[in-house]
């Protein structure tokens, strides 16, 4: 069985986002005076064949652990795939 | 005695180190990212580049390469190792230096001298600098925002090596040129034998380049590439 999953990786909060800080200021700056905060990360798509989906999900953790996200700056979400 | 400078796919300043050192009197060896043998090596350089094409994070591709088993292996027995710009990229992400680089604080890619100041000399990097030193440096990067975690523990350690700052040695926000944490630079490894800095050393070589300030890091990792015996 193939699953596929969505790994949202994001910046870890309180450490530097430039491009968060930069498009915040530009919304800001349209008039958007509410947006308090912005922050950037990535998505990336996994398709792994696996027996289970449980079996499928502790790869793409282990995955993210080692090569998706940085531990030293980021975290990860893992969701199915819509 | 013969220092290793590895080549990954992408990797673009493997010559210029090479000829900085050579010009400072030692000799290397370019060595591919598929090897697996740095057995001889008295020291490993990571050059400067876009390893992997810098895809997923600057070096984070890089730091899986074959040679990188070794590069660990010799980093734990203490043998020099100099991560310069994308190398000090893979060697945050390879886990042998603290902290991790990220996109500048004005969103652009930096190409010009910089100063830096020695903040201390108890590195395969500084050790024949001074401290208080100010060195004119070429910065060249994108990625070269240094971030961290545990940034207290590194400043208490004493792993800060290199920060910007003005022609003064002046340390403050308007001598940062990329929001680098603290200013910082350069770190080393609590060990002290694996180092990292963002500016190119080997760029400040010879007169003709417009500075000679980067021998003097050059000069000390060859000095410490000499001191051990792996």
């Amino acid at each position: 069985m193939t699953y596929t999953f969505t790994v949202s990786i994001t910046r870890k909060p309180g450490l530097s986002d430039p491009e968060g800080t930069t498009t915040k200021k530009a919304l800001n700056d349209l008039g958007f005076d509410a947006v308090s905060h912005v922050s950037f990360g990535r998505t990336i798509s996994v398709a792994v064949d696996a027996p289970t989906r449980d079996e499928a999900v502790s790869q793409v953790e282990v995955m993210c652990e080692k090569l998706l996200a940085n531990p030293v700056m980021e975290t990860y979400t893992i969701k199915p795939a819509s | 005695m013969t220092i290793a400078v590895v080549v990954y796919p992408g990797t673009n300043c493997e010559l210029d180190i090479v000829h900085a050192v050579n010009l400072a009197g030692a000799d290397t060896e370019m060595v591919w990212h598929r090897d697996t043998d740095l057995s001889g090596a008295s020291g490993v350089v990571l050059p400067g580049g876009f390893a992997h094409g810098d895809y997923l994070r600057t070096g984070a591709i890089a730091r899986f390469s074959p040679i990188m088993d070794e590069v660990s292996r010799l980093a734990d027995e203490g043998l020099p190792i100099l991560g310069v710009c994308n190398g000090f990229q893979i060697l945050t992400e390879a886990g042998l230096l603290p902290g991790a680089l990220v996109a500048n604080r004005d969103l652009k890619f930096i190409c010009e001298p910089v100063h830096l100041r020695v903040e201390s000399t108890d590195s395969v990097l500084t050790r024949a600098a001074v401290v208080g030193q100010v060195l004119s440096i070429p910065l060249n990067s994108y990625e070269g925002n240094y971030v961290a975690d545990d940034i207290d523990r590194i400043e208490a350690t004493g792993d800060v090596v290199l920060r910007y700052c003005d022609s003064d040695g002046r340390v403050d926000g308007s001598t940062n040129p990329n929001g680098s944490t603290n200013s910082i630079a350069g770190i080393t490894n609590d060990a002290r034998n694996v180092a990292g800095l963002m500016p190119h050393p080997e760029r400040a070589s010879e007169g003709i380049l417009g500075s000679t300030d980067g021998m003097v890091l050059i000069e000390g990792f060859i000095a410490s590439t000499e001191l051990v015996t792996v």
